[in-house]
């Protein structure tokens, strides 16, 4: 069974991908979809024998890489974290796969478009099943790769190549850290299978390595470096400039791979990596803080962006800092919990912003729409139930898993946690007002759109809906149905068991009644706020806008990071590139190596021509000075 | 004695070369000597499959070894294989064959001739990887200069003269040094069987002046920085079947040769040297990677990128770890599958549109889907993501290295950042984004025999890049141990100097 959700995906892409020409388009659709859907089934009978008759397996399929003492397999691991992320990905990816139809039905290469999605699901299942930090790693390159490809899918759009290339660099960057952490896993561990070096931790902590002259900690090295990676395809600050790029692609592109799957890969990562977390208190201060940094400063740059995909895109950013906040407060199953919910509202809002966009003729610039709603009837109650699980209205999705990891910061009583807890609330502030900001903005108000008549909007076909409800149901009640058994108290231990480790349970204690109350209120008041701002009143606004040009401009500007990094990185590189292939290559060694050899050469035998004059009195004269020198040596000596 | 199987490897593409020589062919109809050439190779490239097939894995002795008295009491001519040079002979007979079916109408004088010339260079090559004597090696390593450098100076480009004489100077300077050392060598120990040499030492007193002059002799050939400017200029002026030898076959005896010689014979050298190899190899990685960024020509990009690959390959090599080792043999093979088909990848374009000029292509992928896909393949080589064959090696070079410094290790992985760069910039510049310059509208996609030779390589960069097996296990019980009469050689002249 578990080969069969993993390589029918494969299957499917290598059917699409190769055969699409001889299958025909229909046929491509289908194949895919259909074969992704019967992972999707599979993968949820799993999680049932993992959740009700304690499954699990560690599967072989063969070895990859064994040299020395490095020895590394092809595997397939079920536990219940990895069965909670097979869930999550194959059902995600199913949906999309059928949505994926009716939105790309104008797009003259659905077989390649459908090839990379199937081809994207396979890698993002070797990634979760590994039970090896290699295979883990293959399937980290692969869900890139396939983001690379989707991201640029529209090939002939210069910006979409240049967003694709800065993905694929940027999370490079954080490559580079995670590939070190690999390493010195292997350094310390001799071994990269996941059990092994869990089992090995308690005997290497006071290990200290030297590096520039500065005694590290060895597990805080290995966390951080992780860390690093995990930051870069989870789009945490500093490395999470590629993701609002990565709207270039495709809409059911950015709900599969940019909300719901490949971003939270990251979490996952440490999630995975909660026994060697558990003992470096300083990796999880950091995670706490870079999550909720992120969580912070890209909520508010979501205030003020215009365009629909981007606002989710932050909003996304935002989300992961939270998830990742949360397993830096070591509440990691928690975090997993608000990844699972989180996969169902945001890729409803992403897949119903892609019906509003299709509805809209690809327009994507919110101050370009309004006014729709009874034209998108669906679309509208859809998003809208997107937008009141993401903000955390009361007994929606959002509601259980955000306030939760708000909870459990405050829980975890010391300084960061109360930091992580008063951001997270603020932040949820935040949240509910670019939410709403965006469904007020995209379905109320005037109609802003010059180049469509209103009265040509219709709504998205059934096969882009029927996706949206199934995810709508998620959004609704996945939090609710699943609260017990991801952060019960009891409960919980039970289901996750081994797959996360906690170094001491978690604070049982409740917290106070106006924490659990105070995220409620408000988001629930910043629903008539939002209405009024952005609808009622827009002068307020306007106003603010005038008064605070400095601060607006440098939030719709995404705090400059774009720019910064375009002058630190990209034109140093390449300026330095080109200095060293003009001055160096070609102007000193060339010039002094091989040039100036043959230069020399050249200019020698120039004058030992003109020294062969054929005057005899010459000669004589040459032959006279050196006798004369050969004597006073001779005499000297 | 049995059937000697190297010496036939060797001779085989001679003979054939020699047949093409004096047979007569109509000028016009070159097509048969052409398929002479193939019949040759590939008969080459199946028996060293046959080879591989015979080859024991369990020993790390010398296998096959053939050992004639050339001249008396002075040199023999000996041949043999272990795990370390068998896969250099079949990544040899490999290309060949490709490269012979890769020319065509665009080499347009003397086609005979360049045939011949390919042939040879096999045998010379061949030559290299199986030699057990230094006077045998150093007359094949050498030897191997003359075809290149005609293939250059006659079939090469407009600036051919100006690269084939700066590619003859540069290997030229090393080539007298190293012969040097091989001659005092033989004053001081009366041998120049590698073998025997193994066995002897040679006194540490001496070892790190001669580890120089074959350095210097190697370092040309790998290219290191700074003596590797020869080789984007050889590159660009080479044909392509010349530039698919020069990067896949000839850039790999540098490295093999290190690995030979410079850690056989002299450990204590080698051991010396290691931070100046290190940061050369830094250097290289991290340098070219950001020229190869800047290249307009594309040969020249992939030129470079192939010194900062060799740069992972040395680094690999004097980290004197199973990993790092096993690692740089694998990262050579890989590279040279990767960078030939990446060098026929160019070929294939230049023959439609007779420009190297990266800004005279874009969007091509609409009219060559096939190019675009095998072009994606190799490019992620390059790259080395998982899954591929580049990955293996650069893997296995930087976890070995790690075990040694961390810093060298940090810095020679931020090559996988450049790396993508400068491999998706160049592949976005030529597939991908609007087709703008209509000339390009009327370039065919790939034919039957291109896609052929693509898919030769692809297929295995793909299959070893995901099990890789074959490959270290061929190699590791000879790795193995050259590390351990690595290490007893240093302990001993530890135990000496106390």
């Amino acid at each position: 069974m578990e080969y069969t959700i993993i390589f029918l995906p494969l299957a499917g892409a290598i059917i699409s991908g190769f055969f699409g020409k001889y299958i025909g388009e229909r046929n491509s659709e289908v194949v895919t979809s259909l074969f992704v859907s019967v992972s999707a089934i599979l993968s949820i009978v799993i999680f049932y024998n993992v959740t009700v008759l304690d499954y699990s397996n560690n599967l072989v399929i063969s070895s990859w890489i064994s040299s020395g003492s490095l020895n590394v397999n092809w595997s397939i691991s079920i536990d219940a974290l990895s069965a909670v992320m097979l869930v999550v990905v194959t059902m995600i990816s199913a949906l999309v796969h059928i949505y994926s139809i009716g939105y790309m039905s104008h797009d003259p290469h659905k077989p390649r478009f459908m090839s990379y999605l199937s081809l994207f699901t396979f890698a993002m299942l070797t990634l979760v099943t590994s039970d090896n930090f290699l295979q883990l790693f293959f399937g980290w390159e692969g869900v890139g790769l396939c983001s690379y490809f989707l991201i640029g899918f529209w090939f002939k759009k210069e910006s979409a190549n240049a967003a694709a290339i800065k993905a694929f660099v940027v999370n490079r960057v954080g490559d580079l850290g995670f590939a070190l952490g690999i390493f010195l896993v292997f350094y310390l561990f001799g071994t990269l299978n996941y059990n092994e070096v869990f089992q090995l931790i308690p005997e290497t902590l006071e290990k200290e390595l030297i590096f520039l002259g500065i005694h590290i900690n060895a597990i805080n090295l290995v966390c951080i470096l992780l860390f690093i990676g995990a930051m870069g395809k989870s789009a945490q600050i500093f490395l999470h400039t590629w993701l609002p790029d990565a709207m270039e692609g495709p809409t059911p592109v950015s709900a599969l791979i940019h909300a719901a799957t490949m971003v939270t890969a990251g979490v996952f990562l440490v999630v995975r990596c909660s026994p060697i977390y558990e003992y470096s208190e300083l990796a999880l201060n950091f995670i706490t803080i870079i999550g909720m940094s992120t969580a912070l400063i890209t909520a508010t740059i979501a205030l003020v962006q215009n365009d629909i995909k981007k606002i989710i895109a932050y909003s996304t950013c935002s989300q992961l800092g939270y998830m990742f906040f949360a397993t830096g407060v070591g509440a990691y199953n928690v975090a997993m919990f608000h990844l699972f919910t989180h996969a169902f509202f945001k890729a409803l809002l992403f897949l119903g912003s892609g019906s509003v966009i299709h509805s809209f003729k690809n327009e994507q610039d919110i101050r370009q729409m309004g006014g729709v709603w009874k034209k998108l009837p669906y679309t509208w109650i859809l998003m809208i139930i997107g937008t009141l699980a993401l903000t955390g209205f009361p007994f929606l999705s959002g509601f259980y898993s955000k306030d939760a990891i708000i909870e459990f910061a405050y829980l975890r009583g010391n300084t960061t946690g109360y930091y992580a807890a008063g951001i997270g609330i603020f932040t949820a502030f935040l949240t509910s007002i670019y939410s709403w900001r965006l469904i007020f903005k995209t379905f109320h108000g005037k109609y802003n759109n010059q180049k469509l008549k209103k009265d040509s909007m219709h709504e998205s076909p059934m096969v882009m809906i029927l996706p949206l409800v199934i995810l709508a149901i998620g959004a609704i009640s996945s939090g609710y149905l699943f609260k017990e058994l991801f952060i019960g108290h009891e409960s919980s231990y039970s289901f996750w068991k081994n797959s996360i480790k906690f170094l001491e349970p978690l604070n049982t204690n409740h917290p106070p009644t106006w924490l659990m109350l105070s995220t409620p209120i408000l988001v629930i008041s910043s629903i008539p706020i939002a209405y009024y701002l952005f609808i009622k009143n827009k002068t307020i606004l306007e106003e603010l806008i005038k008064n605070n040009k400095p601060l607006y401009k440098f939030l719709l500007n995404k705090w400059y990071f774009d720019e910064l990094y375009n002058l630190i990185f990209v034109k140093f590189s390449k300026n330095i590139g080109l200095f060293f292939w003009k001055k160096i290559d070609v102007g000193i060694i060339d010039r002094f190596g091989p040039d100036g050899i043959s230069g020399l050469i050249k200019n020698l035998s120039i004058r030992a021509v003109k020294f062969q004059s054929g005057l005899i009195y010459q000669y004589a004269f040459v032959m006279l000075l050196g006798f004369a020198i050969l004597l006073t040596l001779l005499i000297f000596k | 004695m049995n059937f000697p199987i190297l010496s036939s490897l060797i001779l085989l593409p001679t003979i054939g070369a020699l047949f093409i020589f004096f047979s007569k062919t109509n000028k016009t109809k070159y097509q048969s000597s052409k398929y002479v050439a193939l019949f040759v190779s590939f008969a080459n490239f199946l028996l060293s499959l046959y080879l591989w097939f015979l080859f024991d894995t369990t020993t790390y002795e010398f296998q096959f070894v053939e050992n004639q008295e050339w001249i008396r009491g002075f040199i023999n001519y000996k041949v043999g294989v272990d795990g370390i040079s068998i896969l250099f002979i079949i990544l040899t007979t490999l290309i060949a064959p490709l490269c012979i079916i890769s020319v065509n109408a665009t080499i347009k004088k003397n086609l005979k001739g360049f045939l011949v010339a390919i042939l040879l260079m096999e045998t010379l090559m061949i030559g290299v990887f199986c030699s057990l004597d230094l006077v045998v090696f150093y007359l094949f390593f050498e030897g191997g200069l003359i075809p290149m450098f005609l293939i250059i100076g006659i079939w090469g480009g407009e600036k051919r003269v100006y690269s084939a004489f700066k590619f003859f100077l540069y290997t030229l300077l090393g080539s007298v040094l190293m012969l040097i050392a091989i001659i005092s060598i033989y004053w001081m120990t009366g041998t120049t069987d590698v073998t025997e040499l193994y066995e002897i030492g040679i006194n540490a007193k001496y070892q790190n002046l001669l580890w120089l002059a074959f350095f210097s002799s190697f370092a040309v050939k790998t290219p290191m920085w700074p003596v590797h400017t020869w080789l984007p200029d050889a590159h660009v002026e080479a044909p392509t079947a010349g530039s698919v030898l020069l990067a896949a076959i000839l850039l790999k005896m540098g490295g093999y040769a290190f690995i030979r010689f410079s850690l056989g014979l002299f450990p204590i050298a080698s051991d010396y040297f290691v931070p100046l190899i290190y940061f050369l190899s830094l250097v290289a990685i991290v340098y070219t990677s950001l020229v190869a960024l800047m290249q307009e020509d594309m040969k020249k990009l992939i030129a470079y990128s192939s010194v900062a690959h060799m740069g992972f390959v040395t680094l690999g090599i004097f980290t004197i770890t199973q990993q790092g080792i096993e690692g740089s043999i694998f990262q050579m093979i890989s590279h040279g599958l990767v960078s030939a088909a990446l060098f026929l990848c160019v070929g294939v374009v230049y023959e439609r549109m007779h420009t190297r000029l990266i800004n005279r292509y874009g969007g091509i992928v609409t009219i060559m889907p096939k190019y675009a896909i095998v072009f994606m393949i190799f490019t992620l080589g390059a790259i080395g993501l998982p899954g591929t064959s580049g990955f293996v090696g650069e893997f296995l070079i930087l976890i070995g290295t790690f075990k040694k410094s961390f810093l060298v290790a940090t810095i020679a992985s931020s090559g996988i950042i450049f790396a993508a760069a400068y491999m998706l910039w160049l592949y976005r510049r030529i597939i991908f984004g609007e087709l703008i310059h209509e000339d390009l509208k009327k370039m065919i996609d790939l034919n039957q025999s291109e896609i052929f030779i693509l898919w030769s390589l692809a297929i295995p960069i793909l299959f070893i890049g995901f099990y890789p097996e074959p490959i270290i296990n061929t190699v590791e019980i000879s790795v193995n141990n050259l590390i351990e009469m690595f290490n007893s050689n240093l302990q001993i002249n530890l135990a000496k100097n106390n």
